[in-house]
Protein backbone atom coordinates (compact mmCIF):
# COMPACT_ATOMS: atom_id res chain seq x y z
CA UNK A 1 0.00 0.00 0.00
CA UNK A 2 1.88 3.06 -1.21
CA UNK A 3 1.43 6.39 0.50
CA UNK A 4 0.05 7.96 -2.64
CA UNK A 5 -2.42 5.24 -3.45
CA UNK A 6 -5.74 6.80 -4.50
CA UNK A 7 -8.67 5.77 -2.31
CA UNK A 8 -11.18 7.90 -4.17
CA UNK A 9 -10.80 8.77 -7.81
CA UNK A 10 -13.03 10.85 -10.10
CA UNK A 11 -12.48 10.45 -13.83
CA UNK A 12 -14.05 13.16 -15.95
CA UNK A 13 -17.20 13.22 -13.91
CA UNK A 14 -20.13 15.36 -15.03
CA UNK A 15 -23.28 15.87 -13.04
CA UNK A 16 -26.23 18.11 -13.69
CA UNK A 17 -29.79 18.54 -12.47
CA UNK A 18 -32.00 19.39 -15.42
CA UNK A 19 -30.20 22.12 -17.31
CA UNK A 20 -28.14 23.07 -14.26
CA UNK A 21 -24.53 21.88 -14.51
CA UNK A 22 -23.02 21.04 -11.14
CA UNK A 23 -19.81 19.24 -12.16
CA UNK A 24 -18.21 19.34 -15.58
CA UNK A 25 -15.48 16.84 -16.49
CA UNK A 26 -14.00 16.86 -13.02
CA UNK A 27 -11.07 14.53 -12.31
CA UNK A 28 -9.05 14.14 -9.12
CA UNK A 29 -7.53 11.60 -6.74
CA UNK A 30 -7.68 11.45 -2.97
CA UNK A 31 -4.69 9.69 -1.38
CA UNK A 32 -5.09 7.16 1.41
CA UNK A 33 -4.84 8.67 4.85
CA UNK A 34 -4.96 12.23 3.60
CA UNK A 35 -7.46 14.99 4.29
CA UNK A 36 -9.14 16.55 1.30
CA UNK A 37 -11.03 19.77 1.88
CA UNK A 38 -13.68 21.00 -0.51
CA UNK A 39 -14.36 24.72 -0.44
CA UNK A 40 -16.73 26.80 -2.51
CA UNK A 41 -19.63 29.20 -2.43
CA UNK A 42 -23.04 28.03 -1.32
CA UNK A 43 -24.83 26.07 -4.05
CA UNK A 44 -21.73 25.21 -6.08
CA UNK A 45 -22.15 21.47 -5.60
CA UNK A 46 -20.00 20.47 -2.63
CA UNK A 47 -22.68 18.30 -1.06
CA UNK A 48 -23.47 16.79 -4.46
CA UNK A 49 -19.79 15.89 -4.90
CA UNK A 50 -19.77 14.17 -1.52
CA UNK A 51 -22.93 12.20 -2.36
CA UNK A 52 -21.40 11.08 -5.63
CA UNK A 53 -18.51 9.55 -3.68
CA UNK A 54 -20.79 7.22 -1.75
CA UNK A 55 -23.12 6.47 -4.63
CA UNK A 56 -26.17 8.33 -3.32
CA UNK A 57 -26.15 10.22 -6.63
CA UNK A 58 -25.01 8.97 -10.02
CA UNK A 59 -23.14 11.10 -12.54
CA UNK A 60 -24.32 11.29 -16.15
CA UNK A 61 -20.78 10.88 -17.35
CA UNK A 62 -17.47 9.75 -16.00
CA UNK A 63 -16.34 7.12 -13.54
CA UNK A 64 -15.92 7.15 -9.79
CA UNK A 65 -13.69 4.69 -7.94
CA UNK A 66 -13.60 3.88 -4.25
CA UNK A 67 -10.82 1.50 -3.16
CA UNK A 68 -10.36 0.27 -6.76
CA UNK A 69 -14.07 -0.49 -7.12
CA UNK A 70 -15.80 1.44 -9.85
CA UNK A 71 -18.91 2.38 -7.86
CA UNK A 72 -20.50 4.01 -10.90
CA UNK A 73 -20.64 0.55 -12.49
CA UNK A 74 -22.00 -1.26 -9.43
CA UNK A 75 -25.57 -2.44 -9.04
CA UNK A 76 -27.44 -0.94 -6.10
CA UNK A 77 -27.17 -4.34 -4.41
CA UNK A 78 -23.37 -4.26 -4.63
CA UNK A 79 -22.97 -0.87 -2.98
CA UNK A 80 -23.52 -1.83 0.69
CA UNK A 81 -20.14 -3.60 1.11
CA UNK A 82 -18.34 -0.50 -0.18
CA UNK A 83 -20.46 1.77 2.01
CA UNK A 84 -19.63 -0.21 5.13
CA UNK A 85 -16.09 1.10 4.84
CA UNK A 86 -17.31 4.68 4.59
CA UNK A 87 -18.80 7.07 7.10
CA UNK A 88 -21.00 9.92 5.94
CA UNK A 89 -22.02 13.01 7.89
CA UNK A 90 -24.93 14.75 6.18
CA UNK A 91 -25.08 18.51 6.10
CA UNK A 92 -28.36 18.37 8.05
CA UNK A 93 -27.12 15.40 10.15
CA UNK A 94 -30.11 13.29 8.95
CA UNK A 95 -30.54 11.53 12.29
CA UNK A 96 -33.36 8.99 12.43
CA UNK A 97 -35.95 10.95 14.33
CA UNK A 98 -37.77 7.86 15.56
CA UNK A 99 -34.66 6.68 17.43
CA UNK A 100 -32.85 8.16 20.42
CA UNK A 101 -29.44 9.73 19.86
CA UNK A 102 -27.72 6.64 21.27
CA UNK A 103 -29.79 4.28 19.15
CA UNK A 104 -28.89 6.31 16.08
CA UNK A 105 -25.23 5.61 16.77
CA UNK A 106 -25.96 1.99 17.70
CA UNK A 107 -27.99 1.45 14.52
CA UNK A 108 -25.12 0.62 12.14
CA UNK A 109 -23.54 -1.56 14.83
CA UNK A 110 -26.73 -3.56 15.27
CA UNK A 111 -27.04 -3.95 11.51
CA UNK A 112 -23.51 -4.88 10.63
CA UNK A 113 -21.89 -6.50 13.65
CA UNK A 114 -22.77 -9.48 15.82
CA UNK A 115 -21.61 -7.81 18.99
CA UNK A 116 -23.59 -8.46 22.15
CA UNK A 117 -25.99 -5.77 23.32
CA UNK A 118 -23.69 -4.46 26.05
CA UNK A 119 -20.77 -4.01 23.64
CA UNK A 120 -22.97 -2.17 21.17
CA UNK A 121 -24.13 0.28 23.81
CA UNK A 122 -20.56 0.74 25.05
CA UNK A 123 -19.29 1.47 21.57
CA UNK A 124 -22.16 3.90 20.93
CA UNK A 125 -21.41 5.70 24.21
CA UNK A 126 -17.73 5.83 23.35
CA UNK A 127 -18.47 7.41 19.96
CA UNK A 128 -20.85 9.90 21.56
CA UNK A 129 -18.20 10.76 24.13
CA UNK A 130 -15.72 11.48 21.31
CA UNK A 131 -18.03 14.25 20.10
CA UNK A 132 -18.86 15.47 23.60
CA UNK A 133 -22.35 13.98 23.85
CA UNK A 134 -21.77 11.38 26.54
CA UNK A 135 -24.84 12.52 28.49
CA UNK A 136 -27.24 12.66 25.56
CA UNK A 137 -27.61 8.92 24.84
CA UNK A 138 -31.31 8.77 25.68
CA UNK A 139 -32.37 12.09 24.20
CA UNK A 140 -34.42 12.29 21.04
CA UNK A 141 -32.88 14.10 18.03
CA UNK A 142 -35.73 16.63 18.01
CA UNK A 143 -34.67 17.80 21.48
CA UNK A 144 -31.07 18.55 20.48
CA UNK A 145 -29.62 21.83 19.25
CA UNK A 146 -28.42 22.05 15.66
CA UNK A 147 -24.78 21.72 16.65
CA UNK A 148 -25.51 18.75 18.89
CA UNK A 149 -27.38 17.00 16.09
CA UNK A 150 -24.41 17.58 13.86
CA UNK A 151 -22.08 15.99 16.39
CA UNK A 152 -24.45 13.06 16.92
CA UNK A 153 -24.46 12.57 13.15
CA UNK A 154 -20.68 12.49 13.23
CA UNK A 155 -20.72 9.89 16.01
CA UNK A 156 -23.04 7.73 13.90
CA UNK A 157 -20.77 8.12 10.88
CA UNK A 158 -17.84 6.94 13.04
CA UNK A 159 -19.66 3.95 14.55
CA UNK A 160 -18.23 1.34 12.21
CA UNK A 161 -14.69 2.81 12.31
CA UNK A 162 -14.80 3.67 8.62
CA UNK A 163 -11.56 3.92 6.70
CA UNK A 164 -13.04 6.74 4.64
CA UNK A 165 -14.93 9.55 6.32
CA UNK A 166 -16.99 12.04 4.32
CA UNK A 167 -18.18 15.01 6.35
CA UNK A 168 -20.35 17.86 5.16
CA UNK A 169 -19.59 21.01 7.13
CA UNK A 170 -18.71 19.37 10.45
CA UNK A 171 -18.24 22.67 12.26
CA UNK A 172 -21.27 24.52 10.91
CA UNK A 173 -23.25 25.89 13.82
CA UNK A 174 -20.56 25.11 16.39
CA UNK A 175 -18.82 27.56 18.68
CA UNK A 176 -15.07 28.06 18.06
CA UNK A 177 -14.11 25.77 20.97
CA UNK A 178 -16.30 22.85 19.99
CA UNK A 179 -15.31 23.39 16.39
CA UNK A 180 -11.63 23.10 17.33
CA UNK A 181 -12.39 19.90 19.27
CA UNK A 182 -14.03 18.40 16.18
CA UNK A 183 -10.99 19.39 14.14
CA UNK A 184 -8.66 17.63 16.52
CA UNK A 185 -10.92 14.56 16.53
CA UNK A 186 -10.67 14.46 12.74
CA UNK A 187 -6.90 14.94 12.86
CA UNK A 188 -6.62 12.12 15.39
CA UNK A 189 -8.59 9.76 13.14
CA UNK A 190 -6.23 10.59 10.35
CA UNK A 191 -3.02 10.11 12.30
CA UNK A 192 -4.08 7.15 14.46
CA UNK A 193 -6.35 5.16 12.19
CA UNK A 194 -5.05 6.33 8.83
CA UNK A 195 -8.60 7.41 8.00
CA UNK A 196 -9.05 9.19 4.69
CA UNK A 197 -10.99 12.41 5.25
CA UNK A 198 -13.08 14.36 2.80
CA UNK A 199 -14.29 17.53 4.45
CA UNK A 200 -16.66 20.09 2.99
CA UNK A 201 -16.23 23.30 4.89
CA UNK A 202 -16.73 27.03 4.85
CA UNK A 203 -14.31 27.40 7.70
CA UNK A 204 -10.98 28.40 6.16
CA UNK A 205 -8.92 28.31 9.37
CA UNK A 206 -10.19 24.80 9.96
CA UNK A 207 -9.41 23.80 6.37
CA UNK A 208 -5.88 25.09 6.89
CA UNK A 209 -5.54 23.04 10.07
CA UNK A 210 -6.83 19.72 8.73
CA UNK A 211 -6.46 19.83 4.96
CA UNK A 212 -3.53 18.22 3.19
CA UNK A 213 -5.13 19.23 -0.07
CA UNK A 214 -7.73 21.91 -0.67
CA UNK A 215 -9.93 22.44 -3.68
CA UNK A 216 -12.19 25.36 -4.51
CA UNK A 217 -15.34 24.60 -6.49
CA UNK A 218 -16.70 27.21 -8.83
CA UNK A 219 -19.14 26.89 -11.72
CA UNK A 220 -18.71 23.19 -12.25
CA UNK A 221 -14.92 23.08 -11.93
CA UNK A 222 -12.18 22.89 -9.35
CA UNK A 223 -10.62 26.28 -9.93
CA UNK A 224 -7.84 25.55 -7.46
CA UNK A 225 -6.31 22.35 -6.13
CA UNK A 226 -3.30 22.18 -3.83
CA UNK A 227 -2.02 22.74 -0.32
CA UNK A 228 -3.18 25.76 1.64
CA UNK A 229 0.17 27.45 0.87
CA UNK A 230 -0.26 26.83 -2.83
CA UNK A 231 -3.77 28.23 -2.77
CA UNK A 232 -2.51 31.33 -1.00
CA UNK A 233 -0.38 31.99 -4.07
CA UNK A 234 -3.31 31.61 -6.46
CA UNK A 235 -4.11 34.60 -8.63
CA UNK A 236 -7.70 33.52 -9.27
CA UNK A 237 -9.87 36.22 -7.66
CA UNK A 238 -12.40 33.75 -6.20
CA UNK A 239 -9.66 31.66 -4.62
CA UNK A 240 -7.94 34.76 -3.21
CA UNK A 241 -11.24 35.93 -1.78
CA UNK A 242 -11.70 32.56 -0.11
CA UNK A 243 -8.24 32.21 1.34
CA UNK A 244 -8.36 35.74 2.74
CA UNK A 245 -11.59 35.12 4.62
CA UNK A 246 -11.46 33.96 8.18
CA UNK A 247 -15.19 33.28 8.16
CA UNK A 248 -16.47 30.51 10.39
CA UNK A 249 -19.34 28.16 9.70
CA UNK B 1 -62.46 17.77 -24.52
CA UNK B 2 -62.21 14.11 -25.43
CA UNK B 3 -58.50 14.59 -26.01
CA UNK B 4 -58.08 16.02 -22.54
CA UNK B 5 -59.97 13.16 -20.95
CA UNK B 6 -57.87 10.78 -23.01
CA UNK B 7 -54.67 12.39 -21.78
CA UNK B 8 -55.90 12.18 -18.20
CA UNK B 9 -56.74 8.51 -18.56
CA UNK B 10 -53.32 7.80 -20.07
CA UNK B 11 -51.60 9.67 -17.24
CA UNK B 12 -53.64 7.80 -14.64
CA UNK B 13 -52.82 4.45 -16.23
CA UNK B 14 -49.13 5.32 -16.45
CA UNK B 15 -49.17 6.26 -12.78
CA UNK B 16 -50.99 3.08 -11.82
CA UNK B 17 -48.48 1.08 -13.84
CA UNK B 18 -45.58 2.68 -12.06
CA UNK B 19 -47.13 2.07 -8.65
CA UNK B 20 -47.92 -1.50 -9.69
CA UNK B 21 -44.29 -2.13 -10.61
CA UNK B 22 -43.22 -0.63 -7.30
CA UNK B 23 -45.54 -3.07 -5.49
CA UNK B 24 -44.37 -6.06 -7.52
CA UNK B 25 -40.78 -5.12 -6.75
CA UNK B 26 -41.68 -5.13 -3.06
CA UNK B 27 -43.14 -8.65 -3.38
CA UNK B 28 -40.09 -9.90 -5.27
CA UNK B 29 -37.64 -8.35 -2.82
CA UNK B 30 -39.61 -9.85 0.05
CA UNK B 31 -38.38 -13.27 -1.06
CA UNK B 32 -34.72 -12.29 -1.09
CA UNK B 33 -32.66 -12.27 2.12
CA UNK B 34 -31.88 -10.53 4.38
CA UNK B 35 -35.42 -10.64 5.77
CA UNK B 36 -36.08 -7.64 7.93
CA UNK B 37 -37.99 -9.69 10.49
CA UNK B 38 -37.55 -7.27 13.37
CA UNK B 39 -38.71 -4.31 11.36
CA UNK B 40 -41.61 -6.34 9.95
CA UNK B 41 -42.79 -7.16 13.47
CA UNK B 42 -42.53 -3.52 14.45
CA UNK B 43 -44.63 -2.55 11.45
CA UNK B 44 -47.17 -5.28 12.17
CA UNK B 45 -47.57 -3.87 15.64
CA UNK B 46 -47.84 -0.34 14.35
CA UNK B 47 -50.19 -1.09 11.47
CA UNK B 48 -52.07 -4.03 12.97
CA UNK B 49 -52.37 -3.82 16.73
CA UNK B 50 -52.61 -0.08 16.82
CA UNK B 51 -55.47 -0.05 14.31
CA UNK B 52 -57.43 -2.53 16.43
CA UNK B 53 -59.25 -0.01 18.68
CA UNK B 54 -60.46 1.95 15.67
CA UNK B 55 -61.58 -1.23 13.94
CA UNK B 56 -63.32 -2.47 17.09
CA UNK B 57 -65.30 0.70 17.66
CA UNK B 58 -66.26 0.92 13.99
CA UNK B 59 -67.22 -2.77 13.81
CA UNK B 60 -69.29 -2.55 16.95
CA UNK B 61 -71.21 0.52 15.74
CA UNK B 62 -71.74 -0.86 12.25
CA UNK B 63 -73.01 -4.10 13.82
CA UNK B 64 -75.57 -2.25 15.90
CA UNK B 65 -76.80 -0.15 13.00
CA UNK B 66 -76.97 -3.09 10.59
CA UNK B 67 -78.77 -5.18 13.12
CA UNK B 68 -81.43 -2.49 13.56
CA UNK B 69 -81.85 -2.20 9.79
CA UNK B 70 -82.16 -5.93 9.23
CA UNK B 71 -84.67 -6.19 12.06
CA UNK B 72 -86.92 -3.58 10.45
CA UNK B 73 -86.82 -5.42 7.11
CA UNK B 74 -86.93 -9.01 8.35
CA UNK B 75 -89.71 -8.35 10.86
CA UNK B 76 -92.09 -7.76 7.96
CA UNK B 77 -91.59 -11.36 6.90
CA UNK B 78 -91.59 -12.73 10.39
CA UNK B 79 -87.98 -13.79 9.88
CA UNK B 80 -86.33 -12.19 12.93
CA UNK B 81 -84.53 -15.44 13.64
CA UNK B 82 -82.44 -14.79 10.54
CA UNK B 83 -81.06 -11.50 11.84
CA UNK B 84 -77.83 -12.94 13.25
CA UNK B 85 -76.92 -14.87 10.13
CA UNK B 86 -77.87 -12.06 7.75
CA UNK B 87 -75.67 -9.74 9.78
CA UNK B 88 -72.77 -12.19 9.92
CA UNK B 89 -72.93 -12.89 6.19
CA UNK B 90 -73.04 -9.28 5.10
CA UNK B 91 -70.27 -8.35 7.51
CA UNK B 92 -67.97 -11.16 6.43
CA UNK B 93 -68.58 -10.90 2.71
CA UNK B 94 -68.62 -7.20 2.10
CA UNK B 95 -69.10 -4.73 4.93
CA UNK B 96 -66.09 -5.59 7.07
CA UNK B 97 -63.60 -5.92 4.15
CA UNK B 98 -64.65 -2.59 2.69
CA UNK B 99 -65.07 -0.58 5.88
CA UNK B 100 -61.88 -1.95 7.44
CA UNK B 101 -60.07 -1.29 4.15
CA UNK B 102 -61.17 2.33 4.06
CA UNK B 103 -60.44 2.88 7.74
CA UNK B 104 -56.97 1.41 7.41
CA UNK B 105 -56.22 3.42 4.29
CA UNK B 106 -57.10 6.47 6.34
CA UNK B 107 -55.10 5.67 9.43
CA UNK B 108 -52.23 3.65 8.02
CA UNK B 109 -52.04 5.15 4.53
CA UNK B 110 -51.71 8.67 5.87
CA UNK B 111 -49.19 7.48 8.44
CA UNK B 112 -46.93 5.67 5.97
CA UNK B 113 -47.16 8.49 3.43
CA UNK B 114 -46.16 11.06 6.04
CA UNK B 115 -43.49 8.95 7.73
CA UNK B 116 -41.67 7.87 4.58
CA UNK B 117 -42.19 11.30 3.01
CA UNK B 118 -40.64 12.94 6.07
CA UNK B 119 -37.73 10.53 5.98
CA UNK B 120 -37.19 11.25 2.29
CA UNK B 121 -37.12 15.03 2.52
CA UNK B 122 -34.92 15.07 5.64
CA UNK B 123 -32.46 12.69 3.93
CA UNK B 124 -33.06 9.91 6.45
CA UNK B 125 -33.60 7.49 3.57
CA UNK B 126 -30.24 8.57 2.12
CA UNK B 127 -28.77 8.14 5.59
CA UNK B 128 -30.00 4.53 5.68
CA UNK B 129 -28.37 3.94 2.31
CA UNK B 130 -25.14 5.56 3.49
CA UNK B 131 -25.15 3.10 6.40
CA UNK B 132 -25.21 0.23 3.90
CA UNK B 133 -28.89 -0.57 4.46
CA UNK B 134 -31.18 -1.34 1.53
CA UNK B 135 -33.79 1.33 2.27
CA UNK B 136 -36.36 -0.21 -0.06
CA UNK B 137 -36.28 -3.54 1.76
CA UNK B 138 -36.06 -1.98 5.16
CA UNK B 139 -38.84 0.58 4.74
CA UNK B 140 -41.06 -0.44 1.84
CA UNK B 141 -41.07 -4.24 1.81
CA UNK B 142 -41.75 -4.42 5.53
CA UNK B 143 -44.69 -2.01 5.31
CA UNK B 144 -46.29 -3.64 2.28
CA UNK B 145 -46.02 -7.07 3.89
CA UNK B 146 -47.31 -5.82 7.23
CA UNK B 147 -50.36 -4.32 5.53
CA UNK B 148 -51.03 -7.57 3.65
CA UNK B 149 -50.80 -9.63 6.83
CA UNK B 150 -52.69 -7.20 9.06
CA UNK B 151 -55.62 -6.50 6.75
CA UNK B 152 -57.35 -9.92 6.85
CA UNK B 153 -56.82 -10.11 10.60
CA UNK B 154 -58.26 -6.65 11.18
CA UNK B 155 -61.18 -7.47 8.89
CA UNK B 156 -61.97 -10.66 10.78
CA UNK B 157 -61.75 -8.70 13.99
CA UNK B 158 -64.20 -6.18 12.59
CA UNK B 159 -66.69 -8.90 11.62
CA UNK B 160 -66.43 -10.27 15.12
CA UNK B 161 -66.98 -6.94 16.86
CA UNK B 162 -69.80 -6.29 14.39
CA UNK B 163 -71.56 -9.47 15.48
CA UNK B 164 -71.06 -8.50 19.11
CA UNK B 165 -72.58 -5.11 18.27
CA UNK B 166 -75.50 -6.86 16.62
CA UNK B 167 -75.99 -8.98 19.70
CA UNK B 168 -76.01 -5.94 21.96
CA UNK B 169 -78.64 -4.30 19.73
CA UNK B 170 -80.75 -7.45 19.88
CA UNK B 171 -80.57 -7.90 23.67
CA UNK B 172 -82.35 -4.60 24.03
CA UNK B 173 -85.33 -6.15 22.25
CA UNK B 174 -85.20 -9.89 22.76
CA UNK B 175 -83.59 -12.06 25.43
CA UNK B 176 -81.54 -14.20 23.07
CA UNK B 177 -78.46 -15.69 24.79
CA UNK B 178 -75.05 -14.80 23.40
CA UNK B 179 -74.43 -18.48 22.76
CA UNK B 180 -77.58 -18.90 20.69
CA UNK B 181 -76.98 -15.65 18.86
CA UNK B 182 -73.52 -16.78 17.84
CA UNK B 183 -74.73 -20.22 16.81
CA UNK B 184 -77.29 -18.61 14.56
CA UNK B 185 -74.80 -16.10 13.22
CA UNK B 186 -72.42 -18.83 12.09
CA UNK B 187 -74.95 -21.50 11.18
CA UNK B 188 -75.16 -20.48 7.55
CA UNK B 189 -71.56 -19.25 7.25
CA UNK B 190 -69.49 -21.27 4.80
CA UNK B 191 -66.00 -21.44 3.42
CA UNK B 192 -66.98 -19.30 0.42
CA UNK B 193 -68.32 -16.58 2.65
CA UNK B 194 -65.10 -16.13 4.52
CA UNK B 195 -62.04 -17.26 2.58
CA UNK B 196 -62.43 -15.43 -0.75
CA UNK B 197 -63.36 -12.25 1.10
CA UNK B 198 -60.27 -12.59 3.25
CA UNK B 199 -58.05 -13.06 0.21
CA UNK B 200 -59.63 -9.91 -1.13
CA UNK B 201 -58.49 -8.04 1.96
CA UNK B 202 -54.91 -9.22 1.37
CA UNK B 203 -55.14 -7.37 -1.95
CA UNK B 204 -56.54 -4.34 -0.13
CA UNK B 205 -53.57 -4.45 2.23
CA UNK B 206 -51.24 -4.65 -0.75
CA UNK B 207 -52.90 -1.60 -2.31
CA UNK B 208 -52.71 0.47 0.88
CA UNK B 209 -49.10 -0.48 1.63
CA UNK B 210 -47.91 -0.03 -1.94
CA UNK B 211 -49.65 3.25 -2.75
CA UNK B 212 -48.69 4.98 0.48
CA UNK B 213 -45.12 3.66 0.45
CA UNK B 214 -44.71 4.74 -3.17
CA UNK B 215 -45.93 8.26 -2.47
CA UNK B 216 -43.86 8.62 0.70
CA UNK B 217 -40.68 7.01 -0.63
CA UNK B 218 -40.73 9.26 -3.70
CA UNK B 219 -41.86 12.44 -1.93
CA UNK B 220 -40.12 15.70 -2.77
CA UNK B 221 -40.54 19.35 -1.90
CA UNK B 222 -40.11 19.76 1.84
CA UNK B 223 -42.90 19.86 4.41
CA UNK B 224 -45.47 20.66 1.76
CA UNK B 225 -44.45 17.60 -0.24
CA UNK B 226 -44.80 15.45 2.87
CA UNK B 227 -48.31 16.77 3.46
CA UNK B 228 -49.24 16.04 -0.12
CA UNK B 229 -47.80 12.53 0.03
CA UNK B 230 -49.86 11.85 3.13
CA UNK B 231 -53.14 13.19 1.71
CA UNK B 232 -52.64 11.52 -1.65
CA UNK B 233 -51.90 8.22 0.08
CA UNK B 234 -55.35 8.24 1.63
CA UNK B 235 -57.19 9.46 -1.46
CA UNK B 236 -55.49 7.20 -3.99
CA UNK B 237 -55.45 4.06 -1.90
CA UNK B 238 -59.16 4.51 -1.02
CA UNK B 239 -60.13 5.00 -4.65
CA UNK B 240 -58.00 2.10 -5.86
CA UNK B 241 -59.39 -0.06 -3.10
CA UNK B 242 -62.99 0.72 -4.05
CA UNK B 243 -62.28 0.07 -7.73
CA UNK B 244 -60.38 -3.13 -6.98
CA UNK B 245 -63.31 -4.26 -4.85
CA UNK B 246 -65.62 -4.20 -7.87
CA UNK B 247 -63.23 -6.34 -9.89
CA UNK B 248 -62.50 -8.72 -7.02
CA UNK B 249 -66.16 -9.28 -6.15
CA UNK B 250 -66.80 -10.04 -9.80
CA UNK B 251 -63.93 -12.53 -9.73
CA UNK B 252 -65.10 -14.15 -6.53
CA UNK B 253 -68.58 -14.64 -7.96
CA UNK B 254 -67.06 -16.06 -11.12
CA UNK B 255 -64.82 -18.55 -9.31
CA UNK B 256 -67.22 -19.36 -6.48
CA UNK B 257 -70.66 -19.23 -8.10
CA UNK B 258 -72.20 -20.87 -5.02
CA UNK B 259 -71.70 -17.62 -3.13
CA UNK B 260 -74.70 -16.02 -4.85
CA UNK B 261 -77.02 -18.91 -4.08
N1 LIG C 1 -31.55 16.29 -5.61
C1 LIG C 1 -31.40 17.45 -6.28
N2 LIG C 1 -32.23 17.77 -7.28
C2 LIG C 1 -32.09 18.92 -7.99
N3 LIG C 1 -31.13 19.81 -7.74
C3 LIG C 1 -30.26 19.56 -6.75
C4 LIG C 1 -30.36 18.37 -5.97
N4 LIG C 1 -29.36 18.37 -5.05
C5 LIG C 1 -28.69 19.52 -5.26
N5 LIG C 1 -29.22 20.23 -6.27
C6 LIG C 1 -28.72 21.52 -6.79
O1 LIG C 1 -27.34 21.39 -6.98
C7 LIG C 1 -26.67 22.58 -6.61
C8 LIG C 1 -25.55 22.24 -5.66
O2 LIG C 1 -26.09 21.81 -4.44
P1 LIG C 1 -25.19 21.41 -3.21
O3 LIG C 1 -26.11 20.99 -2.14
O4 LIG C 1 -24.14 20.47 -3.61
O5 LIG C 1 -24.53 22.81 -2.84
P2 LIG C 1 -23.41 23.07 -1.75
O6 LIG C 1 -22.18 23.47 -2.48
O7 LIG C 1 -23.32 21.94 -0.83
O8 LIG C 1 -23.99 24.37 -1.03
P3 LIG C 1 -24.01 24.72 0.54
O9 LIG C 1 -22.68 25.28 0.86
O10 LIG C 1 -25.07 25.77 0.63
O11 LIG C 1 -24.34 23.49 1.27
C9 LIG C 1 -27.72 23.48 -6.00
O12 LIG C 1 -28.00 24.48 -6.95
C10 LIG C 1 -28.92 22.62 -5.80
O13 LIG C 1 -30.08 23.37 -6.11
MG1 LIG D 1 -23.90 21.57 1.01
Amino acid sequence: MSANEAVIRFEEVSKSFGSKRILQDVSFDIARGSAFCILGRSGTGKSVTLKLMIGLLKPEQGRIFVEDQEITALHARELPPVRKTMGFLFQNAALFDSLSVGENVAFPLRRHTNKPEADIKDRAREKLAQVGLEHEYDMMPADLSGGMRKRAGLARALALNPSILLVDEPSAGLDPMTSAEIDSLLLNLKSERDTTLVVVTHNIPSARRIGDELVVMHEGHFIAHGTAKELDQSDHPVVREFMKSEGGG
Amino acid sequence: MIERIGALVVAALAWAGEVGLFGLRALREALRPPFEAKELLRQLYDIGSRSAPLIAVAGFSVGIVMSMHSRSSLERFGAEALIPSVLALSLAREIAPLVAGLLVSGRVGAGIGAELGGMRVTEQIDALESLAVDSFKYLVVTRVLACMIAQPILTTFMSFTGIVGGFVAETVISDLSFRLYFDRAFSSMQFVDYVPASLKTVVFGFIIGTVSSYLGYNAAGGAEGVGKASTKSVVYSSILLILANVVLVKMIIFFFPEEIG
